[in-house]
């Protein structure tokens, strides 16, 4: 029998702030360990938590990105466990009144080839609801190590239908998730800081059945390998399970990247009581329509918005759209360049999506040098492709210029005079001369021309630049040939 | 209102990490369904056309503004620590497998 998988995800994002969500101690990543507390943190007798205005923001902005509806009001609720990453007897969080309900996210199937486009779906969402992070456990020997400074940061957990079939689905999912949110500046997503973790819920079926069977939770998945390799080895699991004629129990299971498979987390059925309770400490939030409605008007364009309207409207291929719009960086960059020079879009994008990933990789140092740190501002390449298509610049000496505007941040004129690649005026006479002899020398290309190929004379255009050292106007060339070629008949 | 003996005292005692005697068990289960007893008197109140509450007071929106206050130093945050290593809080292993 063939089965088919149903998935469900709950992940948490990591919400960017500068306090916590229910103390003002900052946040932070990578700090000394326990430097970041305070007596709320702490859970120490007699504190009060106060709600972080802008985590309530962010929260909000979150759910409009994702199309939820906004509640006029939300509340706090405690869910209340034992467990070491809490100092406290419990984790304020929400439980039947949170921020966001519903919402969807469009996602983007793997295409037949990482060149073209694959199929939109739009994946349901339940809810998302604002909470606060638990500290950081490290298991050594026969003992664990408790650092609270990640203890209390704004955590949104965004909880989806069981809308995804497959492990590659819930990567599109988190990928689309990812740069929604870092696009609306919601959160930063980098899963190796612990800003996104996932959970999956996963159970199968026979392949076109409607029923739902017993479903398993994949605790732990923190990597976008991690969560496909786990969700691989769940439904292979679980189709085992069943073909084998048994069936699969209810639970809990953590994933073991090292061993790379998922093992029973037994025991943890009875943690499952959280007894959870409306917060005496914290009062309920009632979000202003209007700062709502504020907050939808700012919003970013969202990230296959825009890619439908580069393609569509600025006629530019997938193969460059998927770069540039996949990156919300990158697209701020094409947009600002844009701005200064709309006549060549798909040159901007060319050089934004090729020459400046290259040459930002090529930086020393790991990965690609943070867009920041690059000198060479938009203005400065919508500026050297206006060079370029003025005639100003050859395009093989425009990339000379780009590497050297790279390195220094110079603009596109200054680098050009300076290395001299400014295609210059010629002396009119003397370029005509070289013409003349250039096609003296190969009268093949002229021919075709006057059979009315009229690409023929590019033939000549190679040997003309080389003559004067690439600093002819390619234009000016042009107009050249086809005068004396036409004449020559 | 079941008597004392429906209340499973020892599920209670271990959601709430706490070990008792038997005869604390005897005492706390009496005690607990006194609660019970008591708070099922809220079920005699007319509560026809009153919206659920959650909160006694009639308030929302206690916000504070996001600027970063002051952090407790780490000897400050590891002062009740029963004890410490690297600058964290030594905990007996809890990983959560089988």
């Amino acid at each position: 029998m063939k089965f088919e998988a149903v998935i469900g995800l709950e992940v948490h994002v990591q919400l960017k702030t500068r306090s916590k969500v229910f103390a003002s101690v900052g946040v932070g990543f990578g700090e000394e360990p326990n430097t970041l507390t305070d007596p709320v943190i702490m859970g120490l007798p007699g504190v009060l938590p106060v709600l972080n205005h802008e985590a309530v923001r962010q929260a909000v902005r979150a759910g409009l990105i994702l199309g939820s509806e906004i509640p006029e009001v939300c509340k706090w609720d405690r869910k209340q466990y034992f467990y070491p990453d809490s100092p406290k007897n419990y984790q304020l969080t929400q439980y039947d009144e949170p921020v966001c309900v519903g919402g969807a996210v469009e996602i983007e199937l793997p295409g037949p080839a990482r060149n073209i486009m694959g199929e939109h779906r739009w994946v349901r969402l339940t809810r998302a609801h604002l909470e606060e992070d638990v500290g950081k456990l490290t298991h050594a020997g026969d003992y664990s190590l408790v650092d609270y400074n990640r203890a209390g940061t704004p955590l949104l957990e965004i909880v989806t239908e069981p809308d995804l079939y497959s492990s590659a689905e819930a990567v599109a999912f988190l990928n689309a998730l990812r740069m929604l949110l870092t696009e609306g500046g919601v959160s930063d997503c980098d899963m190796e800081k612990g800003q996104m973790r996932c959970d999956a819920n996963i159970s199968v079926r026979p392949a076109g059945s409607s029923t739902l069977n017993s479903r398993t939770e994949i605790k732990n998945l923190n990597s976008i390998t991690g969560v496909r390799q786990a969700i691989d080895y769940e439904i292979r699991r679980q189709t085992g399970v069943y073909a084998a004629g048994g069936q699969v129990v209810q639970e809990t299971r953590r994933w073991d990247a090292e061993g790379g498979l998922t093992t029973s987390m037994r025991g943890k059925e009875e943690a499952h009581d959280y007894r959870y309770f409306p917060d005496p400490d914290l009062l309920p939030v009632r979000f202003p329509t209007q700062e709502v409605e504020a907050l939808r008007t700012a919003l970013p364009e969202r990230v296959f918005d825009r890619q439908r309207r580069y393609q569509e409207t600025l006629d530019l291929p997938y193969t460059l759209t998927s770069v540039i719009c996949y990156d919300f960086g990158l697209a701020r960059y094409f947009e600002e360049a844009l701005a200064v020079y709309g006549e060549n879009p798909k040159a901007l994008a060319n050089y934004i999506a090729n020459e400046l990933q290259r040459e930002r990789g090529a930086v020393e140092g790991e990965g690609l040098l943070p867009l920041e740190d690059v000198a060479m501002r938009p203005a400065d390449l919508a500026e050297l492709v206006r060079l370029i298509d003025t005639g100003t610049l050859t395009k093989h000496a425009a990339r000379t210029v780009f590497v050297e505007m790279f390195q220094t941040g110079e603009g596109a004129a200054a680098v050009a005079d300076r290395l001299g690649l400014k295609a210059e005026p010629q002396d009119s006479g003397a370029l005509e001369a070289i013409c003349r002899d250039v096609i003296a020398a190969n009268p093949v290309p002229a021919a075709q021309f006057r059979e009315g190929n009229a690409k023929a004379i590019n033939a000549y255009v190679g040997p003309i630049m080389k003559a004067t050292q690439g600093k002819a106007n390619p234009r000016e060339i042009h107009e050249i040939l086809a005068r004396l070629v036409a004449a020559s008949d | 209102m079941p008597d004392p003996t429906h209340i499973d005292i020892d599920y209670v005692a271990r959601l709430a990490r706490i070990s008792l005697t038997p005869e604390e068990k005897e005492t706390y289960a009496h005690q607990l369904h006194d609660v019970l007893v008591y708070f099922e008197r809220l079920g005699s109140v007319d509560v026809e056309g009153v919206e659920p509450s959650a909160h006694p007071v009639e308030r929302v929106n206690a916000l504070r503004a996001d600027e970063p206050g002051p952090a407790f130093s780490p000897e400050e945050a590891l002062a009740n620590a029963p004890a410490r290593r690297a600058q964290q809080i030594v905990v007996p292993k809890v990983v959560e497998e089988a």
